[in-house]
C-alpha cells in the first residue's frame, strides 16, 4: 500500500474502519461495513463516497468551448453556464477515450471530470488536440479534493450545512462558491449511484473537514460511509457504463447504447465520421443487460453462448442486492439484444442459462 | 478468535473431525476478507476430493474465491442450506454454515493442519499486522 496514490482523505478511511485495496494505483476503500449494507443505505437513505481519484481539467481562453467541442460528442455548446454535460470522448475510430463529466462554468471555461485510471492519457488526448486552438489548460486533478453524497436524503443533509437554497441546484446542474460547512466549493446535483445526490468539489487540505462535517450532519438519517464495492453494484444496477468494462478504446458509444449522447448536429468533431459511418451501417454488437436463468454468479469476460458458439462476452455481472438477483451486461450480436432472448453464460466450465432484459435494471422510485 | 476444536488450512478452510468423518466449512477471516457472500457451488455429494484441490465455489459480491478439501476424502453430504441463505457463511461460519462432510481417507493428513491459535498467528501474519 506504500507505493499507492492517496486522497487527502486516507486518514479518515482508516478510521472509519475501510477496507483499503490497490484500485487503479490508488489507496481507497473497497467497503467500510459491508457491500450490502451501504448499497442499501444510498437506495434508502444517504451514503458518503471519497471520489477525490477523479480528475480535473480546467479549459479556458477564447477557443474553450472549441476543445471541448472538438474532443467531446455531446454538444455542449448547448451547455449555458451552471450545466453539466455527460459525454464520451472518442478517438478517430469512434472508440472511447474516456467517458466525462463537462461543467459549463460562469466564466465561459470548462471544467472536465475523467475518470480516475484515464487521467494521464485523456491529459494527452486533450492536449494533442489543441493544434491551431487558443486556450488555457489547467490539469487540477491533484489539487482538488471530492466527496459524492448519494441517496434519497443527501438533500436534506447538505443544506444543514450551506446557506445556498439546494433546490435551486437542479439535476445535473451546479453551482460555483457554495459554502459547505464552511468550505468554498464546487457543489453538482450529479453522481454515479442511480439516485439523487451531490458532488462537492473542495481543496484537498478541506476535504476531510468537508467528509466529516457531511456525516456529522447525517447521522440522524443513517449516513454511511460509503466504498468501491457498493459503487459499482449501485452504478451497474443504473445502467451506467464503466471504462474499462463496458466501454474502452474499440467499443463505440454507440455500441454501449450512449446514442443520447452522441450528437450527429454539432459540427465535426473526432470519432463524428467513424460514428456516423457504424449509425449508418448499422451496429454488429450491442450491450445488453440480463439476468440468470439458472443459479450462478456472472463475471466480466465470461463468454456468452448460443447454440455452443461464443457470440459474445459479460462486461459487468454480479448479485444485485436491490432486486436479490443475479445481473449481468454483455456485448451481443446487436440483433440478440433485445429483451426476451434466451442465451448461455460459460461459468467455470458450465452453461448456464441466461435471458436479456431492459437496461437499466434500476430507475429512482421504481422498485418502493 | 478461531475456535480449538478444529484444525485450519492455510488457505482458510477448517475441518472438525467427527469419527470417520471430518465436517469443513471455511474460517471466519475467510468470510470476513471475502465480505458479502451471494452464492456457493456446492460439490457433489460422492465426489471424491483430494487434500489441497478444489472443494467448491463460493463467491461474495466482489469475488470468486475456491474452496479447497483440507482432507481427501468422499463427500458423503453438502450443506444445501446454503443453496438458499449463502449469507449463513458470513453469520455463522463456524456452526451452522459448514460445507461439506467428507469420508476421511487418512486421519493423519490432518497432523499439517493448524490449531486454532496457531491459525489466528497465522492470519494476522498474512495480513501484515
Amino acid at each position: 500500500m506504500e507505493d499507492l496514490k492517496k486522497t487527502p482523505l486516507y486518514q479518515i478511511h482508516q478510521k472509519y474502519g475501510g477496507r483499503i485495496i490497490d484500485f487503479g494505483g490508488w489507496a481507497l476503500p473497497v467497503q467500510f461495513t459491508g457491500i450490502k449494507e451501504e448499497h442499501q443505505a444510498v437506495r434508502t437513505a444517504a451514503g458518503l463516497f471519497d471520489v477525490s481519484h477523479m480528475g480535473e481539467f480546467f479549459i479556458h481562453g477564447p477557443d474553450a468551448l472549441a476543445l471541448v467541442q472538438r474532443v467531446t460528442c455531446n454538444d455542449i455548446a448547448r451547455g449555458t453556464p451552471g450545466r453539466v454535460i455527460y459525454s464520451p470522448m472518442c478517438n478517430e475510430r469512434g472508440g472511447v477515450v474516456d467517458d466525462l463529466m463537462v461543467y459549463c462554468l460562469g466564466d465561459g471555461g470548462y471544467m472536465m471530470v475523467p475518470n480516475a485510471a484515464n487521467i494521464d492519457k485523456d491529459w494527452a488526448w486533450v492536449k494533442d488536440n489543441v493544434k491551431g486552438l487558443k486556450v488555457d489548460l489547467r490539469n487540477a486533478s491533484s489539487e482538488t479534493g471530492e466527496v459524492a453524497l448519494q441517496g434519497p436524503d443527501s438533500e436534506a443533509i447538505l443544506q444543514r450545512l450551506t446557506r445556498t437554497n439546494l433546490k435551486e441546484i437542479k439535476y445535473y446542474r451546479f453551482q460555483e462558491h457554495v459554502e459547505v460547512a464552511g468550505v468554498r466549493s464546487i457543489v453538482s446535483r450529479t453522481g454515479y449511484t442511480g439516485e439523487d445526490g451531490f458532488e462537492v468539489y473542495c481543496k484537498p487540505d478541506d476535504t476531510p473537514l468537508v467528509w466529516e462535517a457531511i456525516m456529522e450532519a447525517g447521522h440522524d438519517y443513517g449516513i454511511v460511509p460509503c466504498g468501491l464495492g457498493c459503487r459499482d453494484t449501485l452504478r451497474f444496477e443504473a445502467g451506467m457504463p464503466l471504462y474499462g468494462h463496458e466501454l474502452d478504446d474499440d467499443r463505440t458509444p454507440l455500441e454501449a447504447g450512449l446514442d443520447r449522447f452522441v450528437s450527429f448536429a454539432k459540427g465535426d468533431y473526432v470519432g463524428r465520421e467513424a460514428l456516423l459511418k457504424q449509425k449508418n451501417e448499422g451496429l454488429k454488437i450491442k450491450l445488453a443487460g440480463f439476468e440468470m436463468v439458472d443459479r450462478g454468479v456472472p463475471r466480466a469476460g465470461y463468454p456468452v453462448l448460443l447454440d455452443g458458439h461464443e457470440i459474445g462476452w459479460v462486461t459487468t455481472g454480479t448479485y444485485s442486492p436491490t432486486f436479490d438477483k443475479n445481473l449481468g451486461m454483455a456485448y451481443v450480436p446487436a440483433e440478440l439484444a433485445r429483451p426476451g432472448v434466451e442465451l448461455v453464460v460459460g461459468v467455470r466450465g458450465k452453461e448456464l442459462r441466461i435471458v436479456t432484459v431492459p437496461l437499466p435494471f434500476y430507475k429512482r422510485g421504481a422498485t418502493k | 478468535m478461531h475456535p480449538s476444536d478444529r484444525k485450519y488450512s492455510k488457505t482458510h478452510e477448517w475441518v472438525k473431525i467427527e469419527g470417520k468423518e471430518g465436517r469443513v466449512g471455511i474460517s471466519h477471516h475467510a468470510q470476513d476478507h471475502l465480505g458479502d457472500i451471494v452464492f456457493v457451488e456446492l460439490p457433489e455429494i460422492g465426489k471424491q476430493v483430494k487434500k489441497g484441490e478444489q472443494l467448491c465455489v463460493v463467491e461474495s459480491v466482489k469475488a470468486v474465491a475456491d474452496c479447497y478439501a483440507p482432507v481427501s476424502g468422499k463427500v458423503v453430504k453438502v450443506n444445501d442450506k446454503l443453496v438458499d441463505k449463502p449469507e449463513l457463511l458470513n453469520q455463522d461460519p463456524h456452526g451452522e454454515a459448514w460445507i461439506a462432510v467428507v469420508e476421511v481417507a487418512d486421519p493423519g493428513e490432518t497432523t499439517d493442519l493448524l490449531d486454532g491459535a496457531a491459525y489466528d498467528k497465522f492470519c494476522e501474519e498474512e495480513s501484515g499486522h
